[in-house]
């Protein structure tokens, strides 16, 4: 009896610096969460004063133009932070208007039709003046760059080939086509005006069937390529159309609009010289020079910072 | 809004029950996903966990193949497999089947191990050959483990299937994914709720399995 | 720029960097997880009615898939590591609270007797006799948790880079670079078995007086804790 009390008392003893062992060792990791994690995670995650933070969506050009803006931004001398691979336009557009994200490159065709799917686009800058218009107050479009990437409706070969399609086709002669045909795209690509929606609306295309794919990426070229898709929502400044000798069907309704790259910007969040070094990014950057960066990326598989770094020292703005 | 009224408002839309993205084909998929995973896994699991077990030889082995599976994370795997292979079923398999080989495998190995040696001894003592030894006395005492193996993995299965939309494949995680990038909560909610719902199913199924077919002598309390 | 370690640029962490960011995220929401789990356990063992509504709500929380989970937090706390790491901790719960409360429900009758004739009471005997005695079945617990944690923090990339090693198997997609998702998949798997190791050898500290190799101990009570939460 006695000697069954005294080792349980060594033991509790020894278990009870095993556990405030264990207890201390919780709380030094909960501790380091409070350091590490410094923003009040109520407040959502408010950029820092005097930081620009530059976001982008989840594809490889948004990337690269955002370290573009970014880069540009730095070069003058501003503090700027990333926040890359947010997601769908659908988030980005909530975390500019809550303050999140102070710029973002933006296709201003693209985002009118998020703002306003009704909207007539007749003109980049009458598309321009009436984002402005649509826009939350808070956040405005800096000057547009000539350099344009659509949203389009590519066939694969074989696909343009079976139904006699040609690179001088339009979205109407699909029309009887398309019951026959799974297109595929990003997953917001169905529920946008600039996608499924209007694709029915405007041309009358019902399909067999939607595959939920990615924003032009791997995925989608892939799917296309490989015929898991006969049809692709692709953007026209694609490495692969020409790789894979995707057909790239004419949109004369111009349902896709205008796409040109701008950027879109919180009006408290940047000071002058950065609307200026912005401005000067745009007017440097044309289709044909955004298909070679795209391409440096996508293809040759070049880390988009560094080909950012190199355009804009090439360019005379780094 | 609050979540419920999220959800009320996803399966009140008619338009969600119907066509190929419509709660029936989805439900129907991810079922489908989640069925074939077990069976491979039961396949692969049930018999190499049997006979170890039954001899007793390759306990150690089977702890370093079930601990390096359960450490690999089937999102990456997911990616590497539609990397390396395309599309299909079969990089969407090769995630789900890693992912639930190792609960059946081990405690299949672990419920026939743990089986009073003294009606097993009995057994051979009569003169039974040892696959029946196996399969009349080891197996119907160590069913309510080997059953709560699946029964694991069946639960990890259903709810890691979501990820096989990341890779555009269908299943219930279609909502979850296509909600996301569309901003749309009904769906992520509504589609969260479908997984929800299907794991407490399995729950139940594997309660009642069990009820069914495990001896009562053997029932654990 | 397509080397096994070229980490793109817009992770914005280096592979050695990536490897902290995973670790911060999986293995905070486990020990949060645990000094939850801890007075949960010890109420439940008090009020037995309590043990099994405790028991379903986290058993209901473990069958809601992550991305949800993520999804709709979101809207509370941003798209940040914290989204991430709330429902990991939720996780946790379904495994840590039945490996505590019967691990500790287990301590034999007279060493709680003895506890309290030499004068302990009820808060002082949970955290020097009763955890103490159970720690092999809170380790056990720990190991689960932990290996889920770090495998589903990957997930967190769908949600805007904040899936750590995850992001680099989402850049991986993007950038149709296999080797990245190859990387992301060895690195996370060996923090896994690194972490399992130290839990391991932290059971073998903790309690000297049990045989060092333990594999039946360590193998089977996982897979028992499991499916004990998600049972009932």
């Amino acid at each position: 009896m006695t000697s069954t009390a005294r080792s349980s008392r060594t033991r509790t003893r020894h278990h009870g610096a095993a556990a405030v062992a264990l207890a201390a060792a919780a709380a030094l990791l909960t501790g380091c969460s409070s350091g590490d994690t410094s923003e009040n995670p109520l407040d959502g995650d408010k950029a820092e004063a005097g930081t620009v933070v530059v976001g982008s969506n989840n594809f490889a050009e948004s990337t690269l133009l955002a370290d573009i803006y970014g880069e540009a931004l730095r070069a003058k001398g501003l503090k700027v932070t990333y926040k890359h691979n947010i997601g769908s336009r659908e988030t980005t557009y909530g975390l500019m208007k809550n303050g999140s994200v102070t710029v973002l490159p933006e296709y201003n065709g693209s985002l009118l039709a998020y703002l306003d799917p009704k909207a007539e686009q007749t003109s980049a800058d009458a598309v321009d003046e009436a984002v402005k218009a649509k826009l939350d107050q808070q956040l405005t479009l800096l000057e547009s760059s000539p350099a344009e990437d659509k949203d389009s409706v590519a066939l694969n070969a074989a696909t343009a080939k079976k139904h006699g399609l040609t690179a001088e086709s339009t979205l109407a002669d699909l029309k009887d086509v398309a019951p026959e045909l799974v297109i595929g795209g990003s997953p917001e690509f169905q529920t946008r005006q600039q996608g499924l929606k209007g694709l029915e609306a405007v041309y009358g295309l019902k399909f067999k069937a939607f595959k939920a794919l990615d924003a032009g990426g791997p995925l989608t070229q892939a799917a296309l390529a490989q015929n898991e898709v006969q049809a692709a929502d692709v953007f026209t400044t694609d490495p692969t159309i020409v790789k894979e000798k995707f057909v790239v069907l004419k949109d004369p309704e111009n349902l896709f609009g205008f796409a040109n790259v701008t950027p879109l910007v919180r009006k408290d969040g940047l000071p002058q010289e950065g609307v200026e070094a912005l401005n000067a990014v745009s007017a440097k950057l044309d289709t044909k020079t955004l298909l070679d960066l795209d391409a440096q990326v996508q293809l040759e598989k070049k880390d988009p910072l560094d080909v950012a770094k190199a355009w804009l020292k090439s360019a005379g703005l780094g | 809004m609050n979540v419920l009224s999220f959800v009320q408002a996803f399966f009140s839309d008619s338009a969600h029950w119907q066509g190929y993205d419509g709660i029936p084909s989805r439900l129907l998929e991810h079922v489908q996903y989640s069925l074939l995973a077990l069976a491979i896994a039961a396949a692969i699991g049930l018999p190499v966990g049997l006979l170890t077990g039954h001899t007793g030889r390759g306990g150690n082995a089977i702890a370093v193949v079930a601990n390096a599976a359960r450490a690999l994370p089937s999102f990456g795997l997911l990616v590497l497999a539609v990397l390396l292979i395309g599309f299909g079923l079969l990089p969407v398999m090769i995630p789900l089947v890693v992912l639930a080989v190792p609960p059946v495998l081990v405690t299949t190995y672990e419920a026939v191990r743990a089986v009073d040696p003294a009606p097993v001894d009995a057994a051979r003592g009569m003169g039974m050959r040892e696959s029946r030894v196996l399969f009349r006395v080891e197996v119907p005492v160590a069913l309510p483990l080997i059953l709560s193996g699946l029964r694991t993995a069946a639960l990890q299965i259903v709810s890691t299937a979501t990820i096989a939309a990341y890779v555009s494949l269908g299943g219930l995680g279609r909502y979850i994914i296509d909600g996301l990038y569309q901003r749309n909560y009904e769906k992520v909610v509504g589609g969260a709720t479908l997984v929800a719902v299907l794991s407490l199913i399995t729950l139940a199924l594997f309660w009642g399995v069990g009820r069914l077919v495990v001896s009562p002598g053997v029932r654990r309390r | 720029m397509n080397g096994f370690f070229d980490i793109p640029s817009d992770l914005q962490h280096s592979w050695a960097g990536l490897i902290g960011v995973h670790l911060r995220e999986a293995l905070l929401p486990v020990a949060a997880g645990l000094l939850l789990a801890l007075p949960l356990a010890l109420l439940c063992n008090r009020f037995r009615w309590l043990y099994p509504p405790v028991l379903g709500v986290t058993t209901v929380l473990y069958a809601v898939p992550s991305l949800a989970f993520f999804v709709v937090l979101i809207d509370w706390t941003g798209q940040t590591e914290l989204t991430v790491m709330i429902p990991l901790a939720l996780y946790s719960l379904v495994v840590l609270v039945p490996a505590i409360a019967d691990g500790v429900r287990s301590v034999p009758d007279e060493t709680l007797s003895a506890a309290t004739a030499m004068g302990f009471g009820t808060v002082r005997r949970y955290l020097q006799v009763q955890l103490p005695i159970a720690a092999p079945a809170v380790i056990a617990g720990l190991r689960v948790a932990t290996a889920s944690s770090i495998s589903l923090v990957s997930v967190g990339a769908l949600i805007g880079n904040q899936g750590a090693l995850g992001n680099l198997m989402a850049a991986a997609q993007k950038y149709d670079r296999p080797e990245l998702a190859a990387n992301a998949v060895l690195t996370t798997a060996v923090l896994a078995v690194v972490c399992d190791a130290a839990l391991v050898a932290l059971r073998r500290v903790l309690t000297p007086w049990m045989p060092r190799s333990g594999r039946k101990r360590t193998a089977a009570p996982r897979e028992e804790l499991l499916t004990k939460g998600a049972a009932r």
